[in-house]
């Protein structure tokens, strides 16, 4: 068997558990997410990490993570392509919207998305659908 | 005296496969392993003012490439933790070449480093500093009970990130004590005073090279350094022995060996009394 071809980077990012913005460096051996470093010079940080910073990249290799969109379909979740999702998911919000107002659906941000996305997802309940029924996963 | 850039280039045409050493990517500091002479990369590495445990970088990198051979830039305190952990079998030092740098006096002052420079100095100007004890001599001021106190008091900001044992070159353990439900109820914060800072206090014992990294990591600014160095001085006191400083001689805290060689040991020392 041939050598290994010698592959190890780190790549810095932004930790996606919380809203504070720690700095990790995420170590790649070869094609594998191997580990995470704090960033010892990141503004916020400062080289510290708590312990769901130090394990950001356990999640990215888990066999549990979905990897594909999935729509329940007669009380069964079965994959699908995005378009196809999220025309469910537009129906769905319609169907909701119709038939009980607005205020009958509520919208769940993530601290795991980027500020532009929340930002996105609440717009998107006040002003398209008409509902201030906004909450996050933040509360940490 | 030739700069980071040219002894790269050097090791990396003269017989390492790589070299893992620091590089400034857009104004962060990061450690980069290096494995081409004609790299672009090349242009990026850069000495820096952030530490890494390169040490324990280079565990994984030895262990996935068995075949491989690199060279490592080291400051004083990764030097030493490569020689411990050859001596407890975790890197080989045959396949390693490391390339010496020292810490400028600001930096060693600000870490309260006792040997801020390696053995072979490639980079840098080689500066004496006086080791920290400001932390031991306040803790040694006060009576024993206070001195508990003191402790747990420092203890209790603790949020149990594990950053301390995550950051040390000189922990590699695949089971770690510190996530043993028996010894470190889970999902206790702060963690049990004082069985879980004494476990790890005591791994470190006739290990810990004194690089300071713990404390730099810990988000609680808990003075870690300071025990473990106290720990340190106990060992050299009592059993001279200090961890990183001689390439043959190992810890008498070693215990590594099968059963046989403890039991033949402890015949030894019957036999001897």
């Amino acid at each position: 068997m041939a050598d290994k071809e010698l592959s190890y980077r780190l790549v810095p990012s932004t930790c996606v558990y919380c809203g504070t913005g720690c700095g990790v460096l995420l170590e790649v051996m070869g094609d594998r997410l191997t580990g995470t470093l704090p960033q010892k010079d990141h503004p916020v940080s400062k080289g510290t990490l708590c312990i769901k910073g130090w394990s950001v990249h356990e999640f990215v290799h888990s066999d549990r993570r979905l990897t594909a969109p999935m729509v329940r379909t007669g009380g069964v979740l079965v994959e699908t392509d995005w378009e196809t999702a999220l025309a469910a998911v537009a129906d769905g919000l319609a169907k909701a919207k119709g038939a009980h107002g607005p205020d009958s659906v509520g919208f769940f941000a993530s601290a795991r998305c980027t500020n532009e996305d929340n930002y996105l997802l609440q717009k998107f309940a006040r002003a398209v659908v008409g509902t201030n029924n906004v909450d996050h996963c933040a509360r940490l | 005296m030739s700069d980071l850039k040219t002894i790269v280039r050097e090791k990396l045409t003269g017989g390492a496969d790589a070299f893992l050493c620091l590089k400034n990517e857009e104004g962060t500091t990061l450690p980069a392993l290096i494995t081409d002479a004609d790299s672009p990369e090349l242009e990026l590495v850069e000495v820096g003012d952030s530490r890494y445990p390169l040490g324990k970088i280079l565990i994984n990198l030895l262990r996935e490439y068995p075949d491989k051979r690199f060279a490592v830039l080291v400051r004083g305190c990764d030097e030493r933790a490569l020689i411990e952990l050859s001596k407890l079998e975790q890197v080989d030092l045959d396949r390693l070449v490391m390339v010496g740098m020292a810490c400028s006096a600001e930096e060693a002052a600000a870490c309260g480093c006792p040997r801020p420079y390696p053995g072979d100095v490639a980079l840098g100007e080689k500066v004496e500093a006086a080791p920290g004890r400001e932390v031991i001599e306040e803790v040694e001021s006060l009576a024993g009970a206070d001195r508990m106190e003191w402790w747990k008091k420092q203890f209790s900001r603790c949020i149990k990130c594990y950053g301390c044992r995550n950051i040390c070159p000189m922990c590699f353990c695949k089971d770690c004590a510190l996530e043993d439900p028996h010894l470190v109820e889970p999902g206790v914060i702060p963690p049990e005073f004082p069985s879980f800072h004494i476990i790890r206090a005591l791994d470190m014992t006739g290990r810990c090279i004194d690089c300071g990294l713990c404390e730099e990591a810990c988000p609680a600014d808990i003075p870690l350094r300071s025990l473990y160095r106290k720990m340190q001085d106990i060992m050299e006191d009592k059993l001279e022995y200090r961890a990183g400083e001689s390439v043959e001689e190992k810890s008498p805290l070693s215990f590594l060996g099968t059963e046989h060689d403890i039991e033949k040991l402890e015949q030894e020392e019957r036999h001897g009394r």
